[in-house]
């Protein structure tokens, strides 16, 4: 890589310096004026309640009846529930027959674990940023309604008559991830399995056809898993500071 | 030009030679028909490969993959402000449509609100792109079914939308104007005088589309009743847009689903049409043409005053959590599943596009039709192949 010319980092860190200031003394300048305000707010505390999801909820807990493990309502923006991986053909059939969400919206999963690559930022730019990070330290978070493996299966399905989005989601055991294929149930599971099944490795039983939709047949590896490098930038780093041009005045 | 029998029968030869060129193969059954990767009638590399027994299709299968960019993987290394520029590039017909929900699930996460003139702006700049993209596939679609000179008018008349966008953003495809917490910049002066003018022009073209198009025997011929959609059908595959109301689902996510943007604030009209055919998909893009004119006028009477930006930091980290946003873009649904651990960049950005959903119907919808009419059903699914690819 290049060597970046000391005025260059000079500046940026300058400029870094400036921004890291302005951001701190930005919420005080913007408090002092609205401060009453803020306290009447927070004083009587709107809780923000979503009336839909609420309803649609007490259906899928009454239908599934102890097969819910988790759920998650936020307010106006959805709903999430997580079973069991076993249950998952059957919740997405209670979602449609009984949450009458006959429009299937999604379907894909999501890799939990911390990129051991971080953000494969390698330039000169990004370690003056912040300390490189260490993701071996990391553990798994997962985002709403938990999880416990690595992978999860997530789908969205939608009830016109009810104007509620359900997210379904399901955890995959590690050791073999596979699922039962949603196509009896919605018929457009079909390309967005095969799709999953490519990019994260898994396996959809009773699936008509699961062959590659993006990637060529000798395709290795699945793009979408975390510990598959983001190979582009191994070959070429993130070009940044180093594009910059000089103005003007700056070489003196 | 061949003038002797013997070089017309050479030049016949020659032609059925390349016509060979796309027979994979041949059996005694049926014969497969390889159609694309370059084909005119699929905008793009997308390959379909039908099996014919004579005349009719028995089964195809769309190939894609032909333009796909990963991304789902690559936002996982950009920052937030930086995804805005990969995405723009998924539909490239309406770019601007496809930022506004990635950043709306941003704001979302984040408790970030836009101020009002930021959001009637935006709404303006989306409905733009809606006619900046219909337009074309009024023109397109009656190029796959022979008639070549609406497309011309189309791209004639696109060029005045996209000059306005241009004024705007300064992009006439890709203006990456929409930020988190806002928009760039603010209209140019003069800019909403000109914008009235150009919705007029709009509106005479969705008239001369009508008159040219709409009427004509032979479209008429090739669209009604070819291609028909169950409701059903419809929802179960997860069609979206136009597709689904053309199907006489009456369904608009900025009427039932809004986020984020101001259509509550104008008086306008979901079209449906229930025949569920390729004329009813053309004629519900028509009307929606002629309405998003009608929502454009209507805001930019009203466009209120005040900042274009909401207080947002400098390096913006998203909170943790979770947040899936979906639009009515041209195309249909588009939506975006952001994942967050409170990071500078996205755990995991799931991108629901609305073409690929779309056109996943087509190896049940093209079952049992005409060779011809794969055009004419295709052209009228609409699909763009970024928008199928990503």
């Amino acid at each position: 890589m290049a060597e970046i010319p000391d005025h260059l980092l000079k500046r940026a860190q300058a400029a870094r310096e400036k921004a890291e200031a302005q951001q701190q003394a930005e919420p005080e300048d913007s408090a002092s004026p609205e401060k009453n305000d803020e306290a009447e707010a927070t004083e009587e505390e709107i809780v923000v309640t979503d009336e839909h999801a609420e309803a649609a909820l007490t259906v899928l807990e009454r239908e599934l009846d102890g097969k819910l493990l988790n759920s998650h309502i936020a307010p106006m923006r959805g709903l999430w529930i997580r079973v069991a991986i076993e249950d998952w053909r059957f919740a997405a059939k209670v979602a449609k027959e009984d949450l009458d969400c006959k429009f299937f919206d999604w379907l894909s999963a999501i890799d939990w674990m911390p990129s051991p690559y971080g953000r494969e930022h390698e330039t000169e730019q990004d370690k003056l940023n912040e300390e490189p990070e260490d993701n071996d330290q990391k553990e798994m978070e997962w985002g709403y309604t938990g999880g416990e493996t690595r992978f999860q299966l997530i789908c969205r399905v939608y009830s016109i008559s009810r104007k509620i989005g359900v997210m379904i989601k399901a955890d995959l055991p590690d050791n073999d991830p596979r699922a039962l294929s949603l196509i009896p149930i919605y018929p457009g599971a079909n390309w967005h399995e095969r799709e999953a099944r490519e990019m994260f490795g898994l396996t959809f039983d009773e699936h008509p056809d699961l062959r590659n939709i993006y990637l060529p047949g000798d395709f290795e590896g699945h793009p979408l898993r975390k510990d598959y490098p983001l190979l582009s930038r191994r070959m070429k780093p993130w070009p940044g500071i180093v594009d910059m041009e000089l103005l003007p005045g700056d070489d003196q | 030009m061949a003038t002797t029998e013997s070089e017309q029968m050479a030049y016949i030869a020659a032609q059925a030679a390349d016509a060979r060129v796309n027979v994979e193969v041949e059996t005694n059954e049926g014969m497969t028909l390889n159609l694309g990767p370059q084909h005119p009638a699929t905008h793009g590399t997308l390959r379909i490969v039908a099996k014919l027994d004579g005349e009719k299709v028995v089964a195809a299968e769309p190939i894609m993959g032909y333009m796909h960019r990963g991304y789902e993987k690559l936002t996982e290394v950009r920052t937030y402000p930086q995804v805005t520029t990969l995405i723009n590039r998924i539909d490239w017909l309406g770019s601007f449509a496809n930022e506004v929900p990635f950043i709306l699930a941003a704001e979302q996460l984040m408790e970030v609100e836009a101020p009002p003139r930021a959001q009637w702006i935006r709404t303006v700049l989306f409905e733009l792109s809606r006619i900046a993209n219909i337009s074309l596939f009024l023109g397109d679609m009656a190029v796959q079914v022979g008639a070549t000179t609406p497309v011309f008018y189309a791209f004639r008349d696109r060029e005045f939308v996209l000059n306005q966008i241009e004024r705007v953003t300064g992009g006439r495809f890709h203006p990456n104007f929409d930020r988190i917490g806002g928009i760039k910049d603010d209209l140019p002066k003069g800019w909403i005088e000109e914008t009235g003018s150009v919705i007029g022009k709009m509106r005479d073209f969705c008239d001369e589309m009508e008159e040219l198009v709409l009427g004509n025997e032979i479209f008429q011929a090739r669209t009604r009743g070819i291609g028909v959609i169950p409701p059903n059908v419809a929802l179960a595959y997860g069609l979206s847009g136009a597709n689904l109301r053309g199907s006489g689902v009456d369904w608009d996510i900025r009427r039932d689903a809004n986020v984020g943007l101001v259509y509550d604030e104008v008086d306008w009209k979901v079209w449906t049409h229930p025949d569920g055919d390729s004329f009813s998909r053309f004629w519900v893009r028509l009307q929606e043409t002629r309405e998003a004119c009608n929502i454009i006028e209507q805001l930019l009477d009203g466009i209120p005053a005040g900042p274009i930006m909401a207080k947002v930091p400098l390096i913006i980290k998203v909170p943790a959590g979770e947040a899936y946003v979906a639009t009515e873009n041209p195309l249909g649904e588009m939506g975006f599943y952001v994942v967050s651990q409170g990071d500078l960049t996205p755990f995991r950005v799931k991108i629901r596009s609305a073409s690929f959903s779309n056109i996943s119907i087509a190896p049940w919808l093209l079952k049992g039709v005409f060779v011809p009419d794969i055009i004419s059903i295709l052209a009228s699914l609409y699909f763009i192949l970024g928008d199928i690819d990503r």
